[in-house]
């Protein structure tokens, strides 16, 4: 079964600026700033906001970054802001649990996006079938999906739908895919789902390619696809919803967002709250050419300065070491290594 | 003293690993019975290759047996284990429960065995409570700790379809260990899995929030530098590849840590081989921990046995 959607939209656009973009805030945003950004993506017709830590539900930590504010309180605020839009939230099993999700579902949250690795996809089995079980709309997250073929992405993909996931996200955590590494991955997950749940695609801007790679996700099949206003997200940040919305009418794929909506959202509601904007500088090139999920930019900063080895080098041995999204201890590890070569 | 006996209940890869483990590194116990529930199990053929008596007529041929086992390893499932449980306590026989079914109270050998008065039925707690319950002791044993928190990175090819299945479980448990045997305030548990190759070894990393005092160079930061070494030490003892990674990292009290300090401690459990490859030392880190429970039981019954016999 697919996810109900408004058949007069040819795709559908979800804004992750609350939960991407805690990464790039260091998962600051106060409720303040949910209230405004939800009441602005509402009135531009966004039909799925996502507010979460970074990390998802239960990412507040030592290892991640604790919330300034808890995350229900955040989640609560945006389902009272919203008017038509639905609230989010993402869980990577591991880190959240059933019991926060059941929190979130009872603050109001009625989407949940279940996140894993791309080669770890039967972890979540469990929550896939809670959520459906709750009545939740159901997303899943294959994070780095640069990692595998599209052969084995689609089998991973099987295992999510067959688990009641209604739409498998093709999410390039690193900003490591380039155009045709998406169209191949799409078109893979399209073909091997078949009517039994939608395709979604989660870009980064880590090489530049966030809007140009989501063109080809839709023209691959595509039926969902993630921004975040003004970019705001991990590594170099995310696709910007703006931009997606004004490209896509460009090319005449019908989203039913306001994009001059979207664009004064942009301008005048978080770009005047950014602490740090999203931009492809060494570092973050580096997480899109070694393939390193892009929330680890900041802490290999932190690294960087504490340990005295550049944040680039710190980020290039962790693509080398293969670690994965939820693995930001290992940041110290790498860096310690290095700093002790030096 | 003769030699303890012991069945081990489940031939998947921890009871195979288990298996080894006590035949090459059990002081006081040997192996006698191995229990499945498939008669085409590798588990079982190896162990009667092994000249071990092996039944995959489950638990219920074993407490039919006339000889029975001093110890049972349970290493099926919870729920499994919560079904034989009463049975096995029944007969009289020490349980050894490697699930998470956590029937009896959790147990990590270095910390709390000499605490638990009842240990007729002890739980093992998950791979990572047994790599990381020791070390936040330790932490704790110096400062109070309001909030303990570890990162468990397994390779995939050692996530097994249990621990795939009950992730939360996993999770949950390992956290309320670190309150229970760790002993501080709040836990929580992260688990990773990581598919690279070759595979990682298991990696766990440590994060304790402490007084600011304490973040700062001391006396205070000496002893608690110490006591991990010594916990690191006391696992070191019977799983040889655990190793602290680095120094503990201090880092001093921060504003979002609520004006607490934090360290961090990085291990590495490469496991000893016996069975399962290297990598797979979560897997290790558990059948390790349960052997030398079983050994220091046995101490600890005939102990009690001389001290009956004196009286």
């Amino acid at each position: 079964m697919t996810a109900p959607m408004d058949t007069t939209f040819d795709i559908r656009l979800t804004d992750t600026t609350l939960r991407d973009g805690s990464h790039a805030m260091s998962h600051k945003f106060t409720e303040e700033h949910v209230r405004s950004v939800v009441r602005a993506l509402d009135d531009s017709r966004v039909e799925v906001i996502e507010v979460t830590h970074g990390d998802g539900l239960g990412g507040s930590s030592f290892n991640y970054g604790f919330s300034l504010t808890p995350e229900l309180d955040l989640i609560k605020a945006a389902v009272d802001e919203a008017k038509q839009a639905k609230i989010a939230v993402l869980m990577l099993p591991g880190l959240g649990t059933i019991h926060d999700l059941n929190q979130a579902h009872e603050v109001g949250a009625s989407v949940a996006r279940i996140a894993t690795h791309c080669t770890e996809a039967d972890v979540s089995i469990q929550h896939f079938q809670h959520a459906r079980k709750l009545g939740m709309e159901t997303v899943g997250f294959l994070m780095l999906s640069h990692r595998v073929s599209p052969e084995e992405l689609a089998k991973q993909a099987r295992i999510m739908a067959d688990a009641g996931c209604q739409c498998v996200y093709v999410v390039d955590s690193a900003g490591a895919l380039i155009l045709d590494d998406v169209s191949d991955r799409v078109s893979a997950l399209v073909s091997e789902l078949g009517n039994d749940a939608q395709v979604g695609f989660h870009g980064h801007q880590n090489m530049s390619f966030g809007v140009a790679n989501s063109v080809f996700a839709v023209r691959a099949g595509a039926k969902q696809i993630d921004g975040t206003l003004m970019a705001l997200g991990a590594g170099a940040g995310n696709s910007p919803t703006e931009v997606l919305a004004a490209a896509f009418d460009r090319l005449d794929i019908k989203t039913g967002v306001d994009i001059q909506g979207l664009m004064g959202a942009a301008e005048d509601i978080v770009k005047p709250f950014i602490t740090r904007m999203p931009v492809m500088d060494r570092a973050s090139i580096m997480q899109g050419y070694a393939g390193v999920y892009s929330s680890f930019l900041i802490h290999a900063e932190r690294a960087a300065e504490r340990y005295g080895v550049p944040a680039y080098k710190i980020l290039e041995e962790v693509g080398k070491a293969g670690y994965v999204g939820g693995q930001e201890d290992m940041i110290v590890d790498v860096a310690v290594q290095l700093a002790a070569a030096k | 003293m003769a030699k303890k006996t012991a069945a081990i209940v489940g031939s998947g890869n921890i009871g195979s690993d288990l298996m080894f483990k006590i035949m090459r590194r059990s002081t006081n116990v040997e192996v006698k019975y191995m229990i499945g529930v498939d008669p085409a199990s590798d588990g079982l053929a190896r162990a009667a290759r092994l000249g071990i008596t092996t039944s995959a007529e489950g638990v219920d041929w074993l407490l039919a047996q006339e000889e029975l086992p001093d110890f049972v390893f349970e290493c099926t499932s919870a729920k499994a284990h919560e079904a034989n449980a009463p049975k096995y306590k029944a007969a009289g026989i020490h349980a050894i429960d490697l699930t998470p079914a956590a029937v009896g109270p959790y147990l990590a050998p270095v910390v709390n065995l000499d605490s638990l008065t009842d240990t007729m039925n002890v739980n093992m707690i998950t791979c990572a409570g047994q790599a990381t319950t020791p070390i936040v002791a330790a932490v704790s044993s110096v400062v109070p700790v309001e909030y303990a928190e570890i990162v468990a990175s397994i390779a995939s090819k050692s996530a097994g379809p249990g621990t795939r299945a009950n992730v939360d479980e996993f999770t949950e448990t390992t956290a309320k260990a670190l309150e229970v045997v760790g002993g501080v305030k709040r836990g929580k548990a992260i688990i990773i899995i990581n598919p690279v190759e070759p595979p990682m070894m298991m990696r766990n990393t440590i994060y304790a929030m402490i007084p600011a005092e304490a973040a700062v160079a001391g006396e205070t930061q000496d002893k608690i530098r110490a006591a991990i070494d010594k916990a690191a030490a006391d696992i070191r003892d019977y799983v040889p590849g655990y190793e602290l990674r680095m120094e503990p990292q201090f880092e001093e009290a921060r504003e979002d840590w609520g004006g607490f300090g934090r360290v961090g401690i990085w291990v590495q459990v490469a496991g000893a081989a016996d069975y399962l490859p290297e990598y797979a030392g979560n897997l290790d880190i558990i059948t390790a921990a349960a052997t030398r429970t079983a050994d220091l039981l046995s101490d600890k019954i005939d102990a009690a046995r001389t001290a009956a016999s004196v009286n």
